[in-house]
């Protein structure tokens, strides 16, 4: 086993990679740029390295100074997270060559899974399903509307290097193919410097169901169940469930052994996720491969009872998967939400800034994910995640309702956040009912928020607001605390601090 | 103490005394019985009557004097409050400054990427004056009022603070 690991990302993965090896004996390396000197992941961690600016290409996407890093501190491999490096096959290279290991898949395949036509060809040949459509980039219009003609519309161009919903057009009818195909070549080149771009029949209100696979260096090849991500804004998942509602036991069997087959047909190893989109009539097609550690993995680690971090470690240590594919069971229900730094009413726009007040949540069935702590300053210059508020239950209906019950509880202040949303989530009707689609959360934003506030409320306010005012309490220093006993001193001072509050009043 | 609160736009009387740890609270005339212990700096444990409420209080931004900025959180529920008093000129004068020139301050540290208008130009209330540009997203900085751009302190690329005042609105 390793004694020593590099994790390169910040953030809660890192915190969470962190813990992770800590309580298997491994000493952890943390890398931070200009911005995250306070950042809880370097508190965490044992040695603690600074990388350069805080712009992700001078230091958390920088692979020579992460290298470096790695060689000054001793590491023996690097865990990367998500996002950042962590599907960079230069990046996996240049850790071989270093004599460091990755913690995730080979170069090769990454390179393999990287361009989505290129997968594409093996998978065929793997006898894997696929959304009706041509399996390499287009050549004319000619051919796209040739294509599209055959399959039907509406159809869905797509960028083969894409991601995130670049490069993407929906086109409803023949009309608008070849304006689209210009815009999505163009969007195609300026976001990932390459044009080419395939077609796909579009399936409407489709389910996004993804597949976690785990794969040792001794061929043997597992899944671990499925995970919801129907929920999205744009593009972007935003609430994760395990196991699916519309998954029954047969299908998921169907849907594990073909993303063991995509992961086979790749020689893949180590943690890896297997995008489905599922239609109407429950049949599912592969859509992508993501060659990492999912930020939603805590949903599954729940309804599984294994710790994949652990076994991300174990894995590439060289150790034999420490169990067979009858060992996986599925038990129970668990839920994700993803805590963002961004304001509800301002179209979600990102909001940094100081927290001035953390209240967690706690209690039976609640695991939260962090990578925040009171009084830090969350940068401008990364992905707003702040954190992940996962319930569990027995069932969905108890996930649901300790998940609810946590959030009444959960208070980030001094930033927005968007904890607001998911209490609107949470008791939606149609999501307490599981109708959800990948269309589901614009719907639900574009109704009115009719969540009832309690009329007294608004009054219970006021006061508030003046008691805060007469203790002088309200954002300033420390006053006088319930559990401190010290008497009269503090009265006092209390006394003095109220007058001096009223007297800046005047 | 006599309190003018103002909870989301709508205006109450208070009247708060304390003696000896117990208060005495009328709002609008109307007695009511409050119970209060403060369990943190920001955090209220409040008692009307027997029903019990968590009370969180928060200044949004770094501005504190910024109008607006201060929440006061019932239960999920959050309320945009003010607390003056009555009798100091202050509050009278602040009242008053809905009228006349208004500030467009940065809402969040970022960088100005786009600059939408002139000094000089006319703009209708909700109109686009400024892009600012943090975690990767753009934030359209919209004019409060109808009126014209009196001063554009923001240039394109500029990095800002928030709360940074960006341009004026005649």
């Amino acid at each position: 086993m390793f004694k020593k690991i590099l994790v390169a990302n910040r953030g809660e993965i890192a915190v969470r990679v962190i813990r992770a090896c800590h309580e298997m004996g491994i000493a952890t390396v943390a890398v931070y740029s200009d911005v995250d000197r306070a950042a809880l992941h370097v508190r965490k961690a044992d040695e603690a390295y600074p990388i350069g600016a805080a712009a992700a290409v001078e230091s958390y996407l920088n692979i020579g100074k992460i290298i470096d890093v790695a060689r000054r501190s001793g590491a023996e491999a690097i865990h990367p997270g998500y996002g950042f490096l962590s599907e960079n096959a230069r990046f996996a290279q240049a850790c071989v060559d270093a004599g460091v290991k990755f913690i995730g898949p080979t170069a090769a395949a990454m390179n393999a899974m990287g361009s989505k036509t290129r997968a594409r060809q093996a998978m065929e040949r793997a006898g894997v399903p696929f959304v009706p459509g041509t399996s390499r980039g287009l050549d004319s219009i000619e051919e796209a509307a040739e294509v599209a003609a055959r399959i039907g519309y509406p159809v869905m161009l797509k960028a083969a290097a894409g991601g995130g919903g670049k490069g993407m057009r929906l086109v409803h009818g023949p009309d608008q193919l070849k304006s689209s195909l210009e815009e999505a070549r163009s969007e195609a080149e300026r976001s990932f410097g390459d044009s080419e771009v395939y077609i796909e029949k579009a399936i409407v209100n489709p389910r996004h169901i993804e597949m976690q696979i785990l794969a040792d260096e001794h061929g043997n090849t597992l899944y671990l169940g499925e995970r919801e991500c129907s929920l999205q804004r744009r593009h972007q998942k935003v609430l994760e469930e395990a196991p699916s509602p519309v998954v029954d036991s047969e299908m998921r069997r169907r849907m594990g052994e073909v993303a063991v087959r995509v992961a086979r047909a790749a020689n893949y190893t180590n943690a890896g996720t297997v995008e489905f989109l599922v239609d109407e009539q429950k049949n599912f097609y592969f859509l992508e491969m993501n060659t990492r550690l999912q930020v939603e993995h805590p949903v599954t680690e729940l309804v599984t009872d294994l710790d994949l971090v652990h076994l991300q470690i174990r894995i590439a240590a060289g150790e034999k998967l420490p169990l067979t594919q009858e060992d996986v069971s599925i038990r129970g229900h668990a839920m994700e939400c993803r805590i963002y730094a961004e304001d509800p009413e301002n179209n979600y726009f990102p909001s940094p800034g100081k927290i001035t007040l953390l209240l967690a949540s706690s209690g039976p069935g609640i695991r939260e994910d962090s990578g925040m702590y009171e009084g830090w300053t969350v940068p401008m210059d990364y992905d707003p995640l702040l954190a992940k508020l996962i319930g569990y239950g027995s069932d969905r209906e108890q996930a649901i309702a300790r998940l609810t019950r946590a959030l009444g509880e959960y208070f980030v202040g001094g930033i927005k956040t968007n904890i607001s949303l998911f209490r609107r989530i949470l008791s939606d009707p149609d999501f307490r009912d599981a109708k959800l689609d990948t269309g589901f959360l614009d719907r639900m934003l574009q109704r009115k928020d009719d969540q009832r506030v309690d009329p007294q409320a608004a009054q219970v306010a006021a006061i508030a607001a003046g008691v805060f005012a007469a203790l002088g309490a309200s954002g300033a220093a420390a006053v006088e605390f319930a559990n401190d006993k010290s008497g009269e001193k503090t009265v006092r001072a209390s006394n003095w601090k109220s007058t001096s509050r009223r007297e800046a009043l005047r | 103490m006599l309190y003018d609160v103002t909870i989301d736009g709508k205006n109450y009387r208070l009247e708060l005394e304390r003696a000896e740890g117990r208060w005495s609270c009328r709002l609008d005339g109307h007695e009511v019985e409050v119970d209060a212990v403060l369990a943190r700096q920001d955090v209220l444990s409040l008692r009307i009557g027997n029903r019990a409420y968590e009370i969180k209080s928060e200044h949004i931004g770094e501005v504190k004097d910024n109008k607006n900025d201060w929440h006061v959180w019932v239960g999920s529920a959050r309320f945009a409050c003010d607390v003056r008093d009555p009798r100091a000129l202050r509050s009278r004068a602040r009242a008053a400054d809905d009228h006349g020139p208004r500030k467009l301050t940065a809402p969040m540290p970022g960088k100005v990427v786009r600059v939408l208008v002139q000094e000089g130009d006319a703009v209708e209330a909700g109109a686009g004056v400024l892009v600012v540009e943090a975690m990767k997203m753009q934030n359209e900085i919209k004019s409060p009022k109808k009126g014209t751009i009196q001063k554009m302190l923001a240039a394109e690329g500029v990095a800002v603070n928030a709360g940074d005042v960006l341009a004026i609105v005649e």
